[in-house]
């Protein structure tokens, strides 16, 4: 009369951990043991250790300001060409970028340009101050192209007008 | 003033669940599990592919009995999946759901008295659709210590001259039992000796876990005595599409065809061409989604064996069935004071025929967070109304 427990292959816990918290950063240890199986105690320690070991970086709220109010902030996305330097390729310019706070978000990628930068400010005027003076003049910097974001429909996965509501009625047979 | 609905409604009871879908709605914060269908949207690209026929001007009536092409996929699926041969032309009908191809079956075999049996509990459409088409329901109780499964030796003794057909779910909806095969041949070989026809509704066919899926068809000598249902709701999560099909001899399809078409006249056509896109290219996403009910079966009968609702492993469909007897409660009342005090919402087993009391079914087409918030809450629940 009693369930057949799932048999995990080492490490598994984990990742079935790190899944939940991605997934929802509020899920509490009590919630994440009776989803997984594995015993409250335990997943306090992993989450203990993946804490320590930046496996798990920050717990985040993802908002959507606009449903809020008006958004006070600008966010910018910033196209840079750049050219590599000797030893240390794109990272030095690289790690010059992504210490100004204004910088949300860098990423190295191919294609047309090097670098993306995800910057907001709290005007165009602050944005396109941030661009002319501190990035563009950087050394290896060859060009920049500047897009204004004018609304988020999707991020990392989430719809963020429509998603997550179940449509379904609460009680069908 | 006079009567103006039909006597034989009287003999239909309303819904045992009325009561509680109308105390969810006016209350916030309800954990479901009382759904039965996929919380998974239908896979995109299926969606896609009906809305670039509706782009395309595909807007009007198909052939009663179904688009040709949806068909002809269907008798190669049928014979991928089964090893089963329909003709496309003569075999097969598409319905709109199961849930009409239940209505059309009964409607096209049944006399006024003859009887239908089928276990209890079952689903709740099964005795109401041989009501409406004034036949009898003969139940044959089933019982969780031999988890559901319908004996052969009750049927043969529940049979009497005015037996017209056994009606059967396979996997069962509420209980998630899934009968072996040496068992349903059994009742295939009751069926054959007593000249009945099978009604296999097989909505839950491919929602099996640990075990290939097959069909009461299959059996030896059944497929011509057997009209099996099937459709698209459940494993490609197309429940709002409305798209089923029912298969079985040339002269019962024709006499289902005969009925159809003067009352649904074809199924909608969008979800026909959904239905070819699912047919074609769906497998992958019905396997993963599969994969993900199987996963939370484990977790919820884990936690409810935890927690002493004793609850055998369901094989198949998305339901949970334990038994809440240990707390001493109804069904019912367990149901409903579950709901008021932790916001839980399950059907109480009694809404699927009198074996069902003493049981709730649960739902695991939910995610993996409302389960374990769902268990936690009903583990507290438990613990407080559990005699000491």
């Amino acid at each position: 009369m009693s369930g057949r427990l799932e048999t995990r292959p080492k490490g598994d816990g984990m990742r079935k951990i790190l899944e939940i918290l991605e997934n929802d950063a509020r899920a509490t240890p009590k919630q994440i043991a009776t989803m997984t199986g594995i015993s409250v105690a335990e997943v306090k320690n992993i989450i203990k250790k993946a804490e320590r070991k930046r496996v798990i970086v920050k717990y985040k709220t993802m908002i959507n300001w606009e449903k809020v109010g008006h958004d006070e902030k600008v966010w910018a996305m910033i196209e840079v060409k750049m050219q590599p330097q000797k030893d240390v390729g794109f990272d030095a310019v690289a790690e010059r970028i992504y210490r100004f706070p204004q910088v949300r978000t860098l990423y190295l990628v191919s294609g047309t340009y090097d670098l993306a930068v995800f910057v907001v400010g709290k005007t165009m005027q602050e944005v396109a101050s941030f661009v002319s003076q501190k990035l563009a003049p950087l050394d290896g910097v060859h060009g920049t192209v500047t897009h204004f974001l004018l609304k988020r429909y999707k991020e990392d996965g989430e719809i963020l007008d429509a998603g997550g509501e179940d449509r379904r009625l609460p009680l069908t047979i | 003033m006079k009567k103006c609905t039909a006597r034989r409604l009287d003999k239909v009871p309303p819904s045992g669940i009325r009561k509680f879908f109308d105390l969810i709605s006016s209350m916030e914060g309800v954990i479901s599990m009382g759904v039965g269908e996929p919380d998974f949207a239908t896979p995109w690209h299926i969606t896609e592919a009906a809305i670039r026929s509706l782009e395309q001007g595909f807007t009007m009536y198909t052939s009663n009995a179904g688009m040709l092409e949806l068909r002809r996929e269907l008798s190669a699926y049928l014979k991928r999946t089964y090893n089963l041969d329909y003709d496309p032309d003569t075999e097969l009908l598409i319905t709109s759901g199961v849930s009409e191809g239940l209505d059309l079956a009964v409607r096209a075999i049944i006399d006024p008295g003859n009887e239908v049996i089928m276990p209890d509990p079952a689903y709740v459409a099964y005795p109401a659709c041989v009501l409406f088409a004034d036949g009898v329901p003969v139940q044959v109780p089933t019982y969780c210590e031999n988890e559901f499964r319908l004996p052969a030796s009750d049927v043969e003794a529940a049979i009497t001259p005015r037996t017209k057909a056994i009606l059967i779910g396979y996997p069962s909806n509420p209980t998630g039992a899934v009968m072996e095969m040496e068992r349903l041949a059994e009742i295939a070989d009751v069926a054959r000796r007593r000249k009945l026809l099978v009604i296999s509704d097989e909505i839950y066919n491919l929602l099996v876990y640990d075990m290939e899926p097959t069909s009461f068809a299959c059996l030896p000598g059944m497929k011509d005595y057997t009209i099996m249902l099937g459709g698209f709701s459940k494993a490609y999560a197309m429940t709002g599409w409305r798209i089923g099909y029912a298969a079985a001899s040339h002269e019962i399809i024709a006499a289902m065809t005969k009925i159809h078409q003067y009352t649904a006249l074809c199924a909608p056509t969008m979800g026909q061409i959904a239905a070819i896109e699912a047919l074609r290219s769906g497998e992958p996403e019905a396997k993963r989604m599969i994969e993900e009910y199987d996963r939370r079966r484990h977790v919820i009968v884990k936690g409810l064996n935890n927690m002493g609702l004793d609850c055998f492993e369901p094989r198949g469909a998305f339901y949970a069935f334990p038994s809440i007897r240990s707390t001493g409660m109804s069904s019912e009342e367990f149901a409903e004071s579950l709901l008021m005090e932790e916001k839980v919402a399950v059907v109480p087993g009694t809404a699927f025929g009198k074996c069902g009391e003493g049981h709730i079914r649960c739902c695991y087409a939910t995610s993996m967070s409302n389960i374990g918030e769902a268990l936690n809450r009903m583990a507290r629940f438990v613990h407080k109304h559990r005699p000491v």
